[in-house]
């Protein structure tokens, strides 16, 4: 049998080769993240079933339950699968030029960058009184430009004649210990009251998004994605090294820098609005890459789906399993993942 | 500029030593409450039960033999990890050594309110260990092996892991947040000498282990195939001084938490001074590294005065430049 | 007509001069060998002509055009390089890396034309991996991840080839392999080949043209037959040897002077007669 289906269309003009595993793979966690989607607007204090969801999405409820369901649940699911989605894409892109699977925007400094920039926001614009005296929308624009600083940094000082991964790697490090530092630092200083508000940013919640944080988000984050799937085989191509990669025609240099910039874009935006959920793009990738395989055409659309299915699974669980008590998403996408994680590890040992 | 001659060594070994002496001194005398010295002296030959000395001898003397300590321990354990994993930056909280133990501690005040010194200490020991496990599980996989690169990435994945839990922890539990945020940064202040002494034997040990194996260690770094054709039984150094590394890094985290850079900072400083002999290296990390957290605790205390900065925020900071810059001459060794 | 030649080369790392104003042409259509001792450089001569090395000063000419001022999918589409070991992505099949190849011909809405299919085809046929596409690159030996990593370089379906040291951590039968495979390109497709060879009497049996770095500058170059002989080997390799046809092939083929056994009843060294 062919694994592999070609579509050409318009003369040829456009051709694609699909394989068809990975196809299914895709086609397969959409509806898982349709069904968590379904579900996710079911639950909370007040529990609707998926079918009800679905009437109530399409206007026949009464306006108390269509309330709830469009006005609280909706954004925040939206939210979290934009986040789940930019993060997942982040953390393969990162992957594939640092030609390292264990890159991840946590250890990169990029994430760190943005939690630092908060931490320092809620500290100067606060009165004494612990009152923001500006408005907390500006928030997502100090985390953007946090984690575009420190991805400036990354690039500057990995700088040497190039880019080599190994030297973004390390630096990488570097940066993301310095801005774990400062963050101490900030939190300490300030009163216990920011520290704790800080602290639940710092790992990561959709907590209180709305329909404008979507409106923003959602393009920004849709842009970006279209970007990095033209980018495709460009990211194949970086993987297989520097020497083939020129030699095969491509502009390395140029071509990391854009892919280092679209990743902190897609991060960015994601922290703004997220904080720091990690691990979702170590792991999304991760578990793409064992299903489908290390060709980005078939890697790139499967991490951004788990993307979508781990950071909506973290933040369902999380506000409905200790109700009244909220956890933050990234407790739960760091307590999924870590053991998951282990056990690839320990899969991999003994493969 | 390295010490060649055996006598020289020797020398820069005692005029280090005298130095560590001086700061501990000046970690006594120096702090918000300026005191002279010979409230110093008063404070351990005559004993008033005045502020002074009761700061001196309840504050700062805990403080700076903390500080000695803590800072010698870290630097010996980031001199064995380098030789262990071959790789420059290796220090116990690059590979996750820390995060590791500071989040078990973090469980156990929180979930299992355990505050009692020496469950806290084997708890840091157990967490350290597992830590330690798992970089080195996740850095060997793959075709290439243990690459520096991959074990410097494994054990930062890792320290990600164990912060975001930790992190986590503390975002259901406003009222620990509080507690433990200093001590997070890792910080030598208001400790009491009990806890110093409680842990003092395992660090002790820990210490013992490392200059007893020097020699081995010398061996091993030139490679595991090398060192097994002379005859070395590799696995048994390596758990050996595995066992140092956990001693000393979870030891120094159940006293002070989590302070980093100086497993990378002090073994890079001692090696230009003199080669690469771990029967020197080992020593003279011990006693740069305890002058050198002394130094960080007292800047700690200027910095943003009144208030103090967690020392291990002045190591990070200090600490970080050299990384990178480590990091941009291609990790070689010193 | 020459596909490559170098006009006054100078090829430097940091201060260091590698190759210092070289004249050289590659013949079309030919197997050329590039030998030297370790460090010579003749890899970075390979890899300058490959512009993944700038020259420090002087050109080098593709087609009688300056390559620094080619597009380089240009230069893509008309000389492919595989350098020395390379690593595949884990994950990755045959398939998948072979297609890589297509890159300098593809945009990214056209990543899989008919065209691109016959000629991935074709790579994969010519070099017997045809049957193993599906097969993951890391599950392969040592002799057919090189011969996949060559269909890679056959997709770019460019008329002269490049390959830095093919055979490195080959057994011997996988080096007869590989060499088998590129001299059946040159034989049948017409394919200009450049590649660096440790292996002498390798490099004079497939070889039509042989270029000896030696001192930042070519000692000798030619056929094999004409040029390889004891004095070449003293000068390039420091060696002294015997150079004696080959009993099947009647290529020129290296026996080298220096201790061992000797059947022939001679003891101690073996030094030549005619020292």
């Amino acid at each position: 049998m062919r694994k592999y289906t070609s579509v050409r269309a318009f003369r040829e003009k456009f051709s694609f080769l699909v394989d068809r595993k990975a196809f299914k793979y895709n086609i397969y966690f959409l509806i898982f993240l349709g069904v968590i989607f379904l579900l996710s607007a079911g639950m909370g204090e007040q529990i609707f079933s998926p079918w009800k969801v679905i009437n109530i999405l399409f206007g026949n409820s009464s306006s108390f339950e269509s309330m709830i369901v469009q006005s609280f649940r909706m954004p925040r699911i939206i939210i979290s699968i934009l986040v789940g989605v930019s993060l997942a894409v982040a953390g393969a892109i990162l992957q594939s030029i640092l030609r390292n699977p264990l890159a991840s925007p946590d250890v990169t400094g990029i994430t760190g960058g943005a939690s630092v920039a908060v931490v320092l926001f809620l500290a100067l614009f606060s009165n004494e009184s612990n009152v923001l005296t500006v408005s907390i929308h500006w928030m997502p624009l100090a985390a953007f430009i946090g984690a575009t600083i420190i991805a400036f940094l990354l690039y500057i000082l990995a700088w040497k004649n190039g880019l080599s991964p190994f030297r973004l790697v390390l630096i990488g490090i570097g940066l993301w210990a310095l801005t774990k530092a400062l963050t101490n630092l900030f939190m300490i200083l300030g009163p216990i009251v920011q520290a704790s508000q800080a602290n639940v940013w710092i790992t990561g919640s959709v907590y209180g998004v709305n329909w404008s944080n979507v409106q923003i988000l959602a393009p920004i984050t849709i842009i970006l994605l279209i970007i990095a799937f033209i980018m495709t085989r460009h990211l194949n191509i970086q993987e297989l090294g520097e020497d083939i990669a020129l030699g095969i025609g491509s502009k390395v240099e140029r071509q990391r820098l854009g892919m280092l910039l679209l990743s902190t874009a897609l991060i960015g935006s994601a922290v703004a609005f997220a904080g720091g959920i990690g691990f979702v793009g170590l792991m999304a990738p991760h578990i793409a890459r064992k299903l489908v395989g290390s060709s980005f055409g078939n890697l790139l659309p499967l991490s951004a789906i788990i993307g979508a299915v781990l950071v909506l699974l973290a933040d369902t669980i999380g506000r409905t399993l200790f109700l009244p008590v909220e956890v933050p998403a990234g407790v739960f996408t760091a307590t999924i993942g870590a053991p998951y994680f282990i056990y690839l590890l320990y899969r991999q040992r003994n493969a | 500029m390295q010490l060649h001659n055996r006598n020289r060594k020797i020398a820069g070994l005692v005029l280090g030593f005298v130095l560590l002496l001086i700061v501990n001194f000046l970690s006594l005398v120096l702090g918000y409450t300026d005191l002279t010295i010979n409230t110093v002296i008063d404070a351990f030959n005559h004993f008033d039960g005045s502020n002074e000395h009761i700061i001196i001898q309840d504050v700062r003397l805990p403080r700076a033999l903390i500080g000695t300590v803590v800072g010698a321990s870290l630097a010996i354990a980031g001199a064995l990890l380098q030789a262990l994993t071959r790789n420059p930056l290796a220090s116990p909280d690059i590979l996750g050594f820390n995060a590791g133990a500071s989040f078990f501690i973090v469980i156990a005040l929180m979930l299992f309110s355990i505050t009692s010194l020496q469950a806290t200490t084997w708890i840091a020991f157990l967490g350290a260990t597992i830590a330690g496990l798992l970089v080195y599980f996740l850095g060997s996989i793959g075709r290439d092996g243990m690459t520096p690169i991959k074990m410097t990435l494994s054990g930062a994945a890792i320290a990600a892991l164990f912060g975001s839990l930790t992190q986590g922890l503390l975002v259901m539990d406003e009222s620990a947040l509080d507690q433990v945020l200093f001590w997070m940064s890792g910080s030598v202040q208001g400790r009491k000498l009990e806890i110093l002494l409680s842990v003092l034997p395992y660090i002790v040990i820990g210490i013992i282990i490392a200059l007893a194996m020097a020699n081995k260690i010398n061996i091993l770094t030139m490679g595991d195939d090398v060192a097994k054709g002379l005859g070395q039984r590799t696995g048994f150094v390596k758990l050996t001084a595995g066992i140092a590394v956990i001693l000393l890094a979870g030891g120094s985290v159940a006293i002070a938490g989590p302070i980093g850079f100086i497993g990378i900072v002090v073994p890079h400083v001692v090696r230009t001074f003199i080669g690469n002999d771990y029967r020197w290296i080992i020593p003279y990390c011990g006693i740069l590294g305890g002058i050198f957290l002394v130094i960080a605790d007292i800047g700690a205390r200027y910095v943003l005065m009144p208030e103090e900065v967690p020392v291990g925020i002045m190591t990070a900071l200090v600490g970080i430049p050299f990384f990178i810059y480590i990091a941009r001459k291609g990790g070689k060794l010193a | 007509m020459h596909v490559l030649e170098t006009k006054d080369l100078t090829l430097a790392y940091g201060d260091q001069i590698i190759i210092d104003h070289l004249n050289i042409t590659i013949p079309y259509g030919e197997i050329t060998v590039l030998i030297g001792s370790n460090g010579c450089g003749k890899s970075t001569l390979l890899r300058s002509m490959a512009r993944l090395l700038k020259p420090q000063s002087g050109a080098i000419l593709l087609d009688g055009e300056t390559m620094m001022k080619l597009p380089t999918k240009d230069i893509a589409k008309k000389l492919a390089i595989l350098p020395q070991g390379p690593v595949s992505p884990e994950g990755l099949t045959v398939l998948q890396l072979v297609k890589q190849g297509r890159y300098p011909y593809q945009k990214w809405y056209q990543q899989w034309s008919s065209k691109d299919e016959e000629i991935v085809q074709n790579a994969l046929q010519s070099t017997g991996m045809a049957e193993l596409s599906e097969r993951l690159v890391d599950s392969l030996s040592g002799g057919q991840r090189q011969r996949a990593w060559i269909a890679m370089t056959l997709a770019q379906d460019t008329n002269t080839i490049l390959l830095d040291e093919p055979t490195t951590y080959l057994d011997l039968t996988h080096q007869i392999e590989v060499l088998d495979l590129l001299f059946e390109l040159n034989e049948k497709e017409k394919r200009t080949i450049v590649m660096v060879l440790h292996d002498l009497n390798l490099a004079c049996r497939y070889a039509h043209h042989i270029i000896a770095v030696k001192d930042k500058t070519v000692f000798a170059h030619g056929k094999p037959e004409d040029i390889v002989n004891r004095k070449l080997v003293q000068n390039v390799f420091n060696l002294d040897c015997e150079v004696v046809a080959d009993p099947v092939f009647g290529t020129p083929m290296c026996v080298p002077y220096g201790k061992g056994r000797n059947l022939n009843g001679v003891k101690d060294n073996i030094v030549p007669v005619h020292a």
